[in-house]
């Protein structure tokens, strides 16, 4: 044998025992055991079949009440299950749909994108995978109980704060999507971090893929958008449970509070599922234009401005209020300058199509038809936008048909192209070609036939959410042309299905990058392998498979980073966020049932609270936090064995960082953000009340006095000062000093607590007395909530130090701890800023 | 906060956080104005307050801009700015920041606009 084969052959003996050992660490869990499964590969693929289970569902839902208004006074069903089916239509398709399966696909393509073996927090996935099921299965299943909510998918009180009219479905409502709400912001930090921190060497922040750009700002946007709607859900169901009359004009309360917290989630929403959409466009059409995008940088400019002028329009939902002219016409601005940037991205798409050589491939297919159909929603956005226009049309089908032309062609019909163009990369195997002709067809004809007429039955004055309409109105053909087209697009929808679910055996088999894609997640030669990437490869183009020659060769015999398991553990690369330079190897967590165990617990304590069963919701709460206690302290800050290790391609990298450098610290800076907002729209509240009435704090209100609240906020800076301190004590060496330092912050913490609850009560708040004193209560215990939660993350510090895991040099625990810790002190202070010193000055 | 030797995802979002307080403060100013003094009540003093907010908003994204520009330094080299390099990604996100800037100041003068017209709170 010559010395070059012989030298070939150990090559491949190497590499083949490389890939034996990433084999086993990487293995899917088998039998029962695979719901333990935490990989992306796994949760990603259920998070998409079960959200587009529950589309199904909800399209499932609109097609009773499309053979309802077939035909005129129609008796099919009664008007009371037909407020069920809007309601849960609505609900279900925004809450259990379009943001989940953004969640869901970004979790499956994300990583590969990225090159990145996982995302840094998989358990973090898996637990927001089960909320979702959980969360999802309690508000869809209810209507089989004649339970569903019926208050229309944006729950406006009064209708819906009073038990007797609405029943249990609005607590359903509530505290179901509150719980799936978690799931989302928990997506959220795993997206924002993923894409900051997880990406492949070279790849600096001007070669990522656009789909990126989008995820981390849309992941960015619910930690704004989504925390209004939970601290509307806190108001909503105090109101409900406890009769605090946050929206009862009767005691100082107002409706209108609730729609201003629900639209300052709800417009930003309609971005949120809007965005990763496109997103996906933005990998779709130059895959199929074979060419790199046209103007990468106005794409940021498109996704970066969207972002942030979506949240300037949350009141023209509420243009028929009553609001001054003055504020409508600074919505009317804002809702009118997102048409910008929303249109850049349709030209850029344009010109990207035109200056390649188009492929009508059937993901193309669906994309061109979003495009068409989304241009059309949009001008009539900017028609809805003018206020005046909107008088006229608001809560009729013209509006219906705006919001499906938006949704459908923004959202769905983009999604359609991301299911044909991935469905290879998850699978092997092609989807087929005459199906997906068909299934296109039948939608595209079927979503015109049955919204265009809508737009007409609109404004010729057919109101929305009525159940059945008198004849000869000139509502009758309309309608049912309308129902036909609809039935017309159920049918696409079923050929899609259909074609999805058969076995795979009977599909095309994929060749490697069938579409001949230019991103990452195209490079691994076989799919099937549980890895995810073989090694983590250097970047040096924003098309690395078109041009870095022979890029997926070298990645599959590991010639990069990573390209081995020698410690038997789950790992990743993490690097830095502006250049992508490799700082760390991330040591991740394998399968565990604990994540679905918490999600179980916790979605109980929620459960039992909608039925009132006080004891089972403190008891599945307490047993739940119990359940992500024991899941942290198996399974987070792990100590290493060493101290760095050879990464491949001569790096020796730390496998150790704590503070500003970990990604557990970001992970909690970002929840912080998010929990920081909903306290903000609590206070929004407070501050809300005091605009609309002639005195607030009312003349009678009592209390809470200054000394309580000031020396709750005295004791709470104390407890903060302690932990900073603690910090840098632990740093120093003298780790039974932190502890004792972290023992006297408790003390201090719940101290705090205490006065800050003990000041509204001894000075005679009642919450059900007046909208002051309500409002008090609820900042009250927010903050005391808060510091709670923050000796609870004490006790685990203490008992983590006392246990010799958290030490001088490993202390990621302490150092996230007091990160949390800014935030409860701030809130505290700010809390009694408010409820104290405000009213002097007011 | 507005000038920065080096671009960041920090300087990118700096515009548009701009715009956000400024739309914020145009809104939270005249609902405040109006639910305190009625609906009859005229917005003149409000009108000032916010035509000044704006003029500082507009000078913000300006200087926002000319920074933007600065990283970008234009001239030299066309985009798309796609090499693996610390020049091309200093350049992309001074022209994705340049961008954002003109998005955001045109979207400052859109809001301002209302309290150019309208005079009271009717």
């Amino acid at each position: 044998m010559s010395e070059a084969t012989m030298s070939e052959q150990a090559d491949l003996e190497r590499r083949r025992g490389q890939e034996e050992r990433l084999g086993k660490v990487w293995a899917t869990p088998k039998s029962w055991r695979y719901w333990s499964a935490v990989n992306n590969t796994e949760v990603g693929v259920w998070y998409t079949a079960t959200s587009f289970f529950f589309f199904l569902f909800a399209g499932a839902l609109a097609l009773v009440m499309r053979s309802q208004l077939a035909v005129p006074e129609n008796d099919l069903v009664s008007a009371g299950l037909y407020n069920q089916l809007f309601t849960l239509h609505g609900t279900m398709m925004m809450f259990l749909f379009a943001v989940p399966i953004f969640e869901a696909v970004a979790i499956v393509v994300l990583p590969q994108m990225l090159a990145a073996r996982d995302l840094p927090f998989p358990r973090l996935s898996a637990f927001g995978y089960w909320c979702f099921l959980i969360g999802g299965v309690f508000v869809a299943g209810s209507i089989f109980f004649n339970a569903a909510p019926d208050g229309g998918w944006f729950m406006y009180p009064p209708l819906t704060t009073d038990p007797e009219l609405s029943g249990i479905g609005a607590d359903i409502w509530l505290l179901g999507l509150s719980f799936i709400e978690v799931a989302s912001i928990a997506a959220a930090v795993e997206l924002i971090v993923g894409v900051l921190k997880c990406r492949p060497p070279g790849m600096r922040i001007n070669l990522i893929p656009l789909y990126c750009w989008y995820i981390l700002i849309v992941a960015g946007m619910i930690l704004f958008a989504f925390p209004p709607l939970i601290a509307g859900d806190i108001l909503f169901e105090l109101e409900r449970m406890f009769d605090w009359p946050f929206f009862d004009p009767a005691r100082g309360g107002d409706p209108v509070l609730w729609q201003h917290l629900f639209w300052i989630f709800g417009h930003p929403e309609v971005y949120i599922v809007f965005l990763p959409s496109i997103a996906l466009l933005a990998m779709i059409v130059p895959t199929f234009s074979q060419r790199p995008i046209i103007g990468y940088g106005w794409i940021v400019l498109a996704a970066v401005g969207t972002g942030f002028l979506s949240f300037g329009l949350w009141a023209h939902h509420m243009y028929t209020i009553g609001m001054p002219a003055i504020s409508l016409g600074f919505f009317s601005a804002a809702s009118e300058a997102v048409a910008i940037p929303t249109g850049v991205q349709i030209f850029v798409f344009v010109a990207t199509m035109l200056a390649g050589k188009v492929i009508f491939a059937i993901p193309m297919l669906f994309a061109t038809g979003a495009l068409a159909i989304f241009v059309f929603g949009g001008l009539t956005g900017v028609m809805v936008a003018l206020a005046p226009f909107d008088w006229q049309v608001h809560d009729s089908y013209f509006v219906v048909a705006h919001l499906h032309y938006t949704l459908i062609g923004g959202m769905f019909f983009p999604l359609m192209a991301g299911i044909y163009y991935f469905y290879p990369f998850m699978t092997g195997r092609l989807l087929s070609v005459r199906l997906g002709k068909w299934a296109f067809w039948l939608m595209f004809a079927g979503f015109n036939i049955a919204f265009l007429p809508m737009h007409f039955t609109g404004l010729r004055g057919m109101p929305r959410r009525v159940f059945t309409y008198p004849a000869d109105l000139g509502f009758d053909v309309l309608n049912l042309v309308s129902t036909v087209g609809a039935f017309v697009m159920a049918a696409g929808v079923l050929v899609v299905t259909f074609d999805l679910i058969r076995p795979l055996a009977k599909k095309l088999k994929a060749a490697h990058n069938p579409w001949n894609a230019g991103t990452l997640e195209w490079a691994p030669l076989d799919p099937g392998n549980p890895w995810g990437i073989r090694s983590v490869p250097v970047i040096t183009s924003r098309y690395p498979l078109w041009e870095q020659e022979g890029l997926a060769r070298q990645i599959a015999e590991g010639r990069f980073y990573l390209p081995d398991a020698k410690e038997m553990k789950r790992e990743t690369l993490i690097t830095t966020v502006l250049d992508a330079e490799p700082v760390q190897v991330l040591r991740l967590p394998g399968p565990s049932f604990l994540p679905m165990i918490a999600a179980i617990f916790v979605g109980g304590s929620f459960i039992a609270a909608t039925f009132h069963w006080w004891i089972s919701a403190a008891l599945s709460g307490v047993v739940g936090i119990g359940v992500i206690m024991a899941w942290l302290w198996t399974g987070t800050a792990m100590i290493p064995e060493k101290a760095s290790k050879d990464a491949g391609l001569d790096a020796e990298l730390p496998l150790y960082k704590s503070g500003p450098q970990s990604v557990g610290w970001w992970a909690m800076f970002i929840t912080m953000v998010g929990d920081g907002t909903a306290f903000a729209s609590l206070v929004f509240a407070y501050y809300f009340y005091w605009t609309i009435q002639p005195d607030f704090p009312p003349p009678d209100a009592t209390g809470p006095g200054l000394t309580y609240p000031l020396l709750a906020a005295a004791v709470a800076f104390g407890a903060w000062l302690c932990m900073v301190r603690a910090r840098a004590v632990n740093r120093g060496g003298s780790e039974r000093r932190a502890a004792q330092l972290m023992a006297t912050s408790v003390l201090l913490a719940l101290a705090s607590a205490a006065l800050l609850l003990y000041a509204p009560w001894t000075t005679g708040l009642v919450p059900t007395r007046d909208v002051y004193d309500a409002t008090v209560w609820v900042l009250v215990l927010w903050s005391a909530i808060h510091l709670v939660v923050g000796v609870l993350m004490q006790g685990y510090c203490i008992a983590r130090s006392l246990a010799g895991k958290l030490t001088a040099r490993h202390d990621i625990d302490l150092q996230n701890v007091v990160l949390y810790w800014h935030f409860a002190a701030i809130t505290a202070i700010v809390t009694v800023m408010v409820i104290a010193l405000f009213p002097l000055v007011a | 906060m507005f000038w920065r030797e080096k671009a960041n995802l920090w300087t990118l979002i700096t515009p548009p956080t701009v715009w956000a307080l400024h739309f914020l403060f145009c809104y939270v100013v005249a609902a405040i104005a109006c639910a305190k003094f009625g609906r009859a009540a005229d917005l003149d003093g409000t009108r000032i307050v916010i035509a000044v907010a704006t003029v500082a908003a507009a000078g913000l994204i300006v200087v926002a801009a000319v920074t933007a520009r600065h990283h970008w330094s234009i001239g030299s080299e066309l985009p798309p700015y796609d090499e693996p390099t610390s020049q091309d990604r200093e350049r992309f996100l001074g022209v994705s920041t340049f961008l954002v800037s003109c998005l955001s100041f045109v979207g400052v003068i859109f809001v301002a606009m209302p309290a150019l017209f309208i005079s009271d709170c009717r």
